[in-house]
């Protein structure tokens, strides 16, 4: 019953029993493994099952199956008139999927990473993202844009940036990242469903990962909330705020924590945008820390609206200025180790969590 | 285009029969509205691309060449009172006028139904029009008032009626294409059998999402038409100094096109007719409409630096869409001058009274600056300029 999110209940505030319920999860049964990529085919397999409206559209989705596979099948179960390939031509085709969405389809669009969502970025904001306010309420957009985002291994600049900070200060867009299998199947399944324009940020070096996962799970209405995140490990001395890969790194931070007798919770956003400012700053009034993590470039970065966001509600609560850990301020490199220094890593989130809690190391000599 | 029911009635017979009706019965009774077909030849044959164009004699009848004087010195008194209210600062921000355009917007709704859709840019007073938007509509929304089409939220070039299939009303040139197409998926995929006519200016022509979209309209077998309102300048630049090949409709390569003359509607019509058809069955086509807007670009364009003043004048002497409908009514006995000017004369009338009903209407509810940010809003927060000081709910 705990994973199952009817509708209805969309409408009662959850904030408050949502960490026990998180809590209470990790106890249930949860003998099944999934992979990010499989929960998101069956989350694309299903909606499109369910509602005839659906389709997909993007490059290779469908001959391919998939740059990456989640598409995998899909072509085969439901023919090349709802499952389409289209040419290299980004502009084109999220505008015809935008055309589709006013019309009243439901359009999965597919970029094959989000570097080259920047090609059709007009139709995401100017096309979709403003229409139904521009409007009235007359032209809603129940559009998704999906695909990898952020940093994969050794692809350079031009292939590894993170959009999350851009879509997400746009209002009218629904900004969406999962982190685990449930996140993913859940999120995306919320997104179809969703009668606003929705951009959903995967992560390519996260598809391959098997997660647990319940009965509840693997139930066709299972869905999970927008604009809720979740408490993924409860903690009482410093709050860790992440989402997508780095949610990982945030867990594997807090085990090291720990050992030093620093008992960090760490919040897994989901929802970029709308932000969970709520469950953010119930946690920051009990741990009065708070670390935010993120992959992406760091000015006028998501961590940058969290931290400002903490600072006007909860500004008596916190017992240490706020840290971030971002991606560094360059250009993505290619030699393994510079790109090793230009994403965040584990040690950096132990490191900064301890400064927050006054144990910090002497700090690093400047480069 | 319905042929007449009364067709065993010759025009010169049912035109003298009017004759000494109108001098009997003076104004009260309605003009003429008798649907017998009269045959018209428009004004130049159509030049075809890669296609076989469609006869130059249209069928027509006096009931539609009536309607059409009437629809178009409606749009054309509408565009001009939106200049005086631009002038008296009652309109802000951008105004983008159609006047001298209006026989392509007529000259498409006599071909279409409003099960096909229509999808422009910003030069979209008189295009919202034709698919039924009210005039007050238009001017409660050209001032940021409740009774704007889109409660003043949009302004002058986001209008939208989607209950007539009309998706707007488009600020980013060229934009409007790519989902133009997107709309004619759509209509493929729910098999409804019709169309969807997306309309830009010579100067998005050159616009390369215009070409990523016909490419895969063409692939995909969509029924969309382009229609290139062909008004030679691209806000301040003659389509010889913007493209390279100013034959737009030629342009579209393997995609058929047609050279349409803009200002007779009659042909417009002929070839919004022809082109639904050919979309229906093969893919996209598209319309060249060759066509010309007195006014400047926009409102803050005086339209006289890049044009002559005689090239101006010449046109609306020579080629003027309202007059040759004006024309070929009285020669075809179908009105008096006097009815027509009567004609004029009401529609001046509901252009006035509805602006003075715009103007009374109020501006929106200060709570309305939060609304229609989602379909669904989750309950989700907004903020003002002071978030401490202004904040919402989005419901």
């Amino acid at each position: 019953m705990f994973g199952v999110v009817k509708q209805k209940m969309l409408r009662l505030s959850l904030t408050q029993i949502r960490p026990a319920v998180s809590a209470l999860r990790s106890y249930s049964s949860a003998a099944k493994q999934m992979t990010v990529r499989e929960a998101l085919n069956s989350a694309l397999d299903e909606e499109m099952s369910a509602d005839p409206k659906v389709f997909l559209m993007g490059e290779e989705v469908g001959e391919y199956q998939g740059a990456y596979k989640i598409s995998k099948g899909l072509l085969e179960k439901y023919g090349p008139e709802r499952v389409l390939d289209t040419p290299i031509t980004e502009a084109g085709f999220a505008g015809i999927g935008v055309g589709a969405a006013y019309y009243g389809l439901k359009p999965v669009v597919e970029f094959m990473t989000f570097n080259f969502s920047m090609q059709a970025i007009d139709h995401i904001i100017n096309s979709a993202a403003k229409s139904n306010y521009m409007s009235a309420g007359q032209m809603s957009v129940p559009i998704v844009f999906r695909g990898p985002n952020g940093a994969a291994a050794g692809v350079g600049a031009q292939h590894s940036q993170c959009y999350a900070s851009w879509y997400a200060s746009c209002p009218g867009l629904k900004v969406l990242m999962p982190y685990s299998s449930e996140d993913a199947r859940g999120l995306l399944k919320a997104a179809i469903r969703d009668p606003d324009p929705v951009v959903f940020l995967e992560n390519e070096l996260l598809y391959g990962e098997s997660f647990p996962v319940s009965d509840e799970f693997l139930d066709s209405s299972f869905c999970l909330p927008i604009g809720k995140a979740k408490i993924e490990r409860v903690g009482k001395d410093v709050t860790i705020t992440a989402f997508s890969k780095m949610v990982g790194h945030a867990l594997k931070a807090a085990e090291i924590l720990e050992k030093d007798g620093i008992d960090a919770e760490v919040i897994n956003l989901r929802s970029i945008r709308p932000l969970d400012r709520s469950t953010i700053s119930a946690s920051i009034r009990k741990t009065n820390r708070l670390i935010t993590v993120e992959e992406g470039f760091p000015q006028h970065g998501v961590g940058a609206e969290i931290c400002a966001s903490v600072v006007e509600e909860s500004f008596a609560y916190l017992d240490a200025p706020v840290e971030r850990i971002a991606g560094a301020d360059v250009p993505m490199p290619y030699a393994a180790n510079l790109e090793r220094m230009a994403v965040p890593q584990v040690e950096d989130i132990v490191r900064a969590a301890k400064r927050a809690c006054y144990r910090s190391e002497p700090l690093a000599a400047v480069a | 285009m319905a042929l007449s029911q009364l067709a065993h009635l010759s025009s010169s017979r049912s035109a003298n029969l009017l004759k000494t009706l109108s001098s009997a019965i003076p104004l009260q009774r309605p003009i003429s509205t008798a649907t017998t077909p009269i045959t018209v030849e428009t004004s130049v044959p159509f030049t075809a691309h890669q296609c076989e164009a469609p006869s130059r004699t249209v069928q027509t009848n006096a009931n539609e060449l009536l309607t059409f004087f009437r629809d178009m010195a409606l749009m054309r008194r509408m565009e001009i009172a939106a200049d005086s209210l631009y002038k008296a600062k009652l309109i802000r921000g951008f105004c983008h006028l159609y006047d001298g355009q209006e026989a392509v917007a007529v000259g498409m709704e006599a071909a279409l139904t409003k099960k096909d859709c229509i999808i422009t840019s910003y030069r979209d007073h008189c295009t919202f029009v034709g698919r039924g938007g009210t005039l007050l509509e238009v001017f409660a929304e050209l001032m940021g008032r409740q009774a704007g089409c889109s409660r003043g939220k949009g302004g002058s070039m986001h209008f939208y009626k989607k209950d007539s299939n009309f998706y707007g009303g488009h600020g980013i040139v060229g934009a409007q294409v790519p989902l133009g197409c997107g709309l004619a998926f759509a209509q493929k995929y729910c098999k409804d059998e019709a169309v969807t006519f997306a309309l830009y200016g010579d100067g998005a022509a050159n616009q390369g999402q215009l070409f990523e979209a016909l490419n895969i309209s063409a692939l995909w077998d969509l029924p969309a038409i382009l229609v290139c309102e062909n008004n030679h300048y691209g806000m301040g630049t003659a389509e010889w100094r913007a493209a390279k090949s100013p034959a737009y409709y030629k342009r579209g390569d393997y995609a058929p096109g047609l050279k349409v003359d803009g200002m007779d509607a009659l042909a417009v019509k002929q070839a919004c007719t022809f082109a639904k058809e050919h979309a229906l069955k093969n893919g996209p086509i598209i319309l060249e409409m060759d066509t010309y807007r007195y006014h400047g670009h926009s409102m803050s364009d005086p339209g006289s630096t890049y044009r002559t003043r005689d090239e101006i004048s010449g046109v609306r002497q020579e080629r003027d869409p309202i007059e040759r409908i004006r024309k070929l009514i009285l020669s075809h006995d179908l009105a008096t001058e006097k009815e027509l000017k009567d004609i004029e004369k009401e529609v001046r009338k509901e252009v006035d009274d509805a602006v003075a009903q715009a103007k009374e209407n109020p501006v929106p509810e200060s709570s309305e600056l939060f609304t229609d940010v989602y379909a669904k809003g989750l309950g989700v927060e907004s903020f003002g300029a002071d978030r401490k000081d202004v904040r919402a709910t989005l419901a």
